[in-house]
């Protein structure tokens, strides 16, 4: 832990932060949690609306047994408990995107319990966050206050949406951490198919817990799990980026910290993150918190999963990146950085698999994740987008692996079918780039190079390293279509190295 | 010639499918009588013409071929709580003026699938919150009996205050109600009439606007009993619309009510006969044992021990979810809506003046019975007091088949009596919210007269869907009473 610590100075010392995160990933499901609405993203305003959605008089919920296994799943990608009995509760306000005045939710009994997930940081080491909850609730309409300066408009296509409220426990302690779980839940739920995970659409969003202490406080929470060893926390509201998510946290902390300094208290909050000023605000405090009155929604019955539902949906899940990292590690031979890179997407993952299958792995990771990577990057292109498709990688990495071309070579090739497409072995083939071999030519090159520099054979009898020099001249002189290896035996049996 | 009024629903459906009467001509009777009785019941909110004689037409035309439901051609009166498509649908609320709903309700469209015609939306009390039709936005109905020499107007119950007057007059052959607390039972005791609520979830509360969810019960009014085993047939079956409703078979309920009750078990719920009963209630009850007993069933002495907290149980639960129902009235989509200076000012003004005061009350009630800090103490203790209400009816439906109780602690009072204490108001409901709480089946049958000759009802209350024995107990006691008292007509 002291290795990624992260502590503020204050000018009465140093302090730490602790942080718990409320993510609300939306369920990918063609339908809405408690009525057949469709969910595209995009639609035009009230156009994915039933009669459930807008509230008429006397219409009633009935839930959608796919997003029930869609939560499942998502809580045994989290190694959750899944909780056979779970019951849909009312929380009750008053908003117009919110036709029903309630929100269907799960208050006390969830659908998910504990669980924990391994979370990576940049510097590739882990971490583990406790889950302490999933629960499944419907998601309000969108208000739109910026059409007219008199009215707010309302579109309820979101109105009925399943989310996912994904609740963490305290165990954050710094701002890359947060986004690093982040990226951990989404990779998680885009594996599973759980959810897009794509928070420009808003399929992912956070509330941001945030509380300061001092050195030291963290661990003894830890160990007897009260909250008291901890301070006031603020929340921050619906932070929709990963950036913004440290930012935010990063200003909280400050300001929390001068506010303490300074003799204040932290009253516990509400707040909102202005990305445009990269400040948080308050939005509504402990006194002005809505009393939501929770009770069981009666047009619900409670939901029973059997127990052999939920070991389907286990028998079914997708390998998971964290166990596919290991794989690619172990079985595969891969190093961590690259398999932690190809594993961290599940595209990329099941792109690199194709690339890899029969062939060179470590070729096929390094392929992957420079060569194809960067130029994707460079074209601004996504992995499903690739002109390159994974079975003419897998045959360029078949080529190089059987030395038939070499590494360099191997780029042109990939440019040529990154513009135009074709067979490797073909390309290879028709334009006369097959790797040469042939000891005997090699030789006659080598031989002529010698005689022909004296000065630079005399120079490398002191300094072996000018051997590239050589073999330099000798791919020039032979169109970069010599043997590598083969050059370089040659070179240091001539020249006596 | 309008005599064919008076007959059941049974013996008119006989005639239209003998083609002695063509279901045009009953329909435009019913409906001229209808409308003709409004001025002096106010039984009615909304009539549609066109539709009742296209729908007629529609029966007329199936008839001829030799086809027809189970209610071909007879027409039916619609509580406004059920929507019908296109016809103004209020639950007697100023905050749903003008609301049309573009769909139909489960139970409508049962009834119009059995070729029921529609006649007209019933006057309720204001979402279904009362028990004398008083707290209806469109004015109170008007009782059709009256007590001996006397002009008062009385109240025909609630809150179906509409539907068991349209019975009672013989202006329909039946009619669709709602019962929470009792408001389909105590209606029916008030107007001679029968009254039946099944078991929770056996007729879908799809299109039903929402008063207190996990109590709510759509449920007929009718002239006999076998017109209500017809009706409750009608409209019942599993809806997958609705996430509570039953998904089982219907029984047969019109071969049910033509069942013997011989050898059936009574129990006789010790804990209902309460301090200052009238005594014709007491003695209507002790007959209605006795016909029974005459009937061939043995009679059983049970105990509810837990009814005394019935009444308050049902004041905490009903209020709560209530309260959360009618949530969605805040004039942003449909009904009524007054604009104030601001989003607070404009929900404040359109529930401020779209919601009676009972409806008020109930939603301050429920917010506070639900409220942080009150909530254990109130609902949570409700659900308890619940729970054990139900093992109450377990532990004595092991020792009997069915309950026989009073329906009402009395016969229809005037209007005004009560409407100024709301707790008096509340105890009409004494004898009937139990079931609701239970979610058992229960019914009222017309069984005398008191002494100034206004109708009284005994309850039937069986085990979750065994409304056969419900409706073969009912029909016995309707045998055995021989009640054929009709409203004498001055409207």
């Amino acid at each position: 832990m002291s290795d990624h610590s992260y502590v503020l100075q204050g000018t009465t010392g140093d302090w730490e932060i602790v942080v718990g995160m409320e993510v609300h990933a939306q369920v990918a499901s063609r339908s809405k949690l408690f009525s057949g609405s469709a969910t595209e993203y995009g639609a035009e305003p009230n156009t994915q609306v039933s009669l459930v959605d807008a509230a008429m008089p006397g219409m009633l919920p009935v839930i959608n047994a796919y997003c029930v296994e869609q939560a499942v799943r998502t809580g045994l990608g989290l190694n959750a408990q899944i909780n056979k009995y779970s019951r849909f509760d009312r929380k009750n306000y008053f908003y117009p995107d919110l036709p029903q005045g309630y929100q269907i939710s799960q208050f006390q009994y969830p659908i998910v319990g504990e669980g924990e997930i391994e979370c990576e940081r940049d510097d590739g080491s882990l971490f583990t966050v406790g889950i302490e909850r999933l629960h499944l609730e419907q998601d309000a309409g969108k208000s739109i206050h910026d059409l007219d300066p008199n009215a707010t408009y309302v579109d309820l296509n979101r109105s009925g949406v399943a989310l996912m409220e994904i609740v963490s426990r305290p165990h954050i302690r710094t701002p890359d951490e947060a986004a690093a779980y982040m990226k951990t839940l989404r990779t998680i739920v885009r594996y599973l198919g759980t959810c897009g995970g794509d928070m420009e659409k808003g399929q992912m969003r956070a509330d941001v817990n945030v509380s300061i202490c001092r050195p030291g406080q963290y661990e003894k929470f830890r160990a007897d799990g009260d909250f008291k060893h901890l301070g006031t926390r603020c929340e921050i509201k619906n932070v929709n980026s990963m950036r913004f998510i440290q930012q935010a946290i990063e200003y909280e902390a400050r300001r929390q910290i001068d506010l303490v300094e300074e003799g204040g208290t932290v009253q516990q909050q509400t707040r909102l993150f202005d990305a445009n000023k990269g400040v948080t605000r308050s939005m509504r405090s402990k006194e002005e918190a809505h009393d939501y009155r929770y009770f069981p929604c009666p047009d619900l019955l409670p939901l029973e999963i059997p127990q052999a539902r939920i070991d389907e949906i286990k028998a079914e899940l997708p390998e998971l990146p964290a166990d596919k990292r290991k794989r690619f590690v172990n079985e595969l031979g891969l190093s961590e950085y690259d398999a932690s890179v190809l594993a961290a997407d599940k595209d990329r993952a099941d792109y690199f698999e194709v690339v890899a299958a029969g062939h060179d792995a470590k070729i096929a990771a390094n392929w992957v994740n420079n060569e194809l990577f960067g130029r994707l990057n460079k074209e601004d292109l996504g992995i499903t987008e690739s002109p390159v498709s994974a079975d003419q990688l897998g045959k360029l990495v078949d080529l190089i692996s059987t030395d038939v071309i070499s590494g360099k070579i191997a780029k042109d090739v990939f440019e040529i079918l990154w513009d135009e497409g074709g067979d490797p072995a073909e390309i290879v083939e028709k334009r006369g780039l097959k790797q040469v071999t042939d000891t005997g030519a090699i030789e006659s090159v080598v031989d002529q190079l010698i005689s022909d520099n004296p000065d630079q054979v005399a120079s490398i009898e002191k300094n072996p390293r000018a051997l590239g020099w050589f073999v330099g001249q000798v791919m020039k002189a032979m169109q970069g279509k010599a043997n590598p290896k083969a050059v370089n035996d040659i070179l240091r049996q001539k020249l006596g190295l | 010639m309008t005599d064919f009024l008076t007959l059941s629903l049974a013996e008119i459906t006989a005639r239209l499918k003998a083609r002695e009467i063509s279901a045009t001509e009953v329909a435009t009777v019913a409906l001229d009588a209808a409308e003709a009785s409004q001025g002096a019941l106010n039984a009615f909110t909304a009539f549609d013409r066109s539709r009742t004689l296209a729908m007629a037409k529609a029966s007329d035309d199936r008839l001829a071929k030799g086809a027809g439901g189970l209610l071909e051609g007879a027409p039916i009166a619609v509580k406004d709580l059920f929507a019908v498509e296109g016809v103004p649908t209020t639950a007697c609320s100023h905050i749903l003026d003008g609301f049309k709903p573009p769909y139909e309700s489960t139970v409508t469209s049962k009834l119009w699938a059995e070729g029921g015609v529609f006649l007209g939306k019933t006057n309720m009390d204001e979402f279904a919150m009362g028990s004398s039709n008083e707290t209806s936005y469109y004015g109170n109905v008007i009782n059709p009996w009256r007590a001996k020499g006397s002009e008062a107007k009385l109240t025909p119950g609630g809150s179906s205050g509409g539907s068991a007057a349209a019975v009672a007059a013989h202006l329909c052959y039946g009619a669709t109600g709602t019962d929470t607390g009792g408001s389909i039972r105590q209606p029916a005791a008030f107007t001679g009439t029968v009254g039946v609520k099944a078991t929770y979830g056996r007729a879908s509360r799809w299109g039903a606007v929402a008063f207190a969810s996990s109590l709510d019960h759509p449920g007929p009014f009718a002239k006999t009993v076998k017109d209500a085993a017809i009706l409750m047939q009608a409209m019942s079956g599993h809806d997958p619309k609705e996430s509570t409703s039953l998904p089982l078979d219907v029984p047969d309920f019109v071969a049910a009510a033509a069942a013997s009750v011989k050898g059936k078990r009574i129990g006789v719920p010790k804990e209902y006969r309460m301090d200052g009963m009238p005594a014709e209630i007491e003695t209507l009850w002790q007959q209605g044992v006795d016909w029974l007993k005459a009937a061939g069933c043995e009679i059983v002495d049970v105990s509810l021990p837990h009814t005394k907290y019935a009444l308050p149980t049902y004041y905490i639960i009903n209020p709560a979810e209530a309260s959360s129902n009618l949530a969605r009235y805040d004039g942003m989509r449909y009904g009524l809506r007054v604009e104030g200076q601001d989003l607070t000012e404009t929900y404040e003004k359109t529930r401020g003046e779209g919601f009676g005061h009972e409806v008020q009350r109930r939603i301050l009630m429920g917010t506070y019975v639900l409220s942080a800090g009150y909530y254990d103490a109130y609902y949570l203790k409700a659900l308890k007091v619940r729970r054990r209400i139900l093992e109450d009816f377990d532990q004595a439906f092991a020792q009997c088949d069915a309950l026989l109780t009073p329906s009402t602690p009395s016969a229809a009072f005037e209007l005004g009596s009560k409407s100024a204490d709301p707790i008096s108001m509340y105890l009409n409901d004494i004898f009937t919210v139990t079931a609701n709480i239970a979610g058992v089946p229960a019914m009222s049958v017309p069984a005398g007269l008191d002494a100034s000759g206004l109708p009284l009802g005994l309850q039937v209350i069986t085990p979750a869907l065994d409304e056969a024995t419900m409706f073969s107990v009912g029909a016995a006691l309707e045998d055995a009473a021989g009640f054929s008292h009709k409203p004498e007509k001055w409207w």
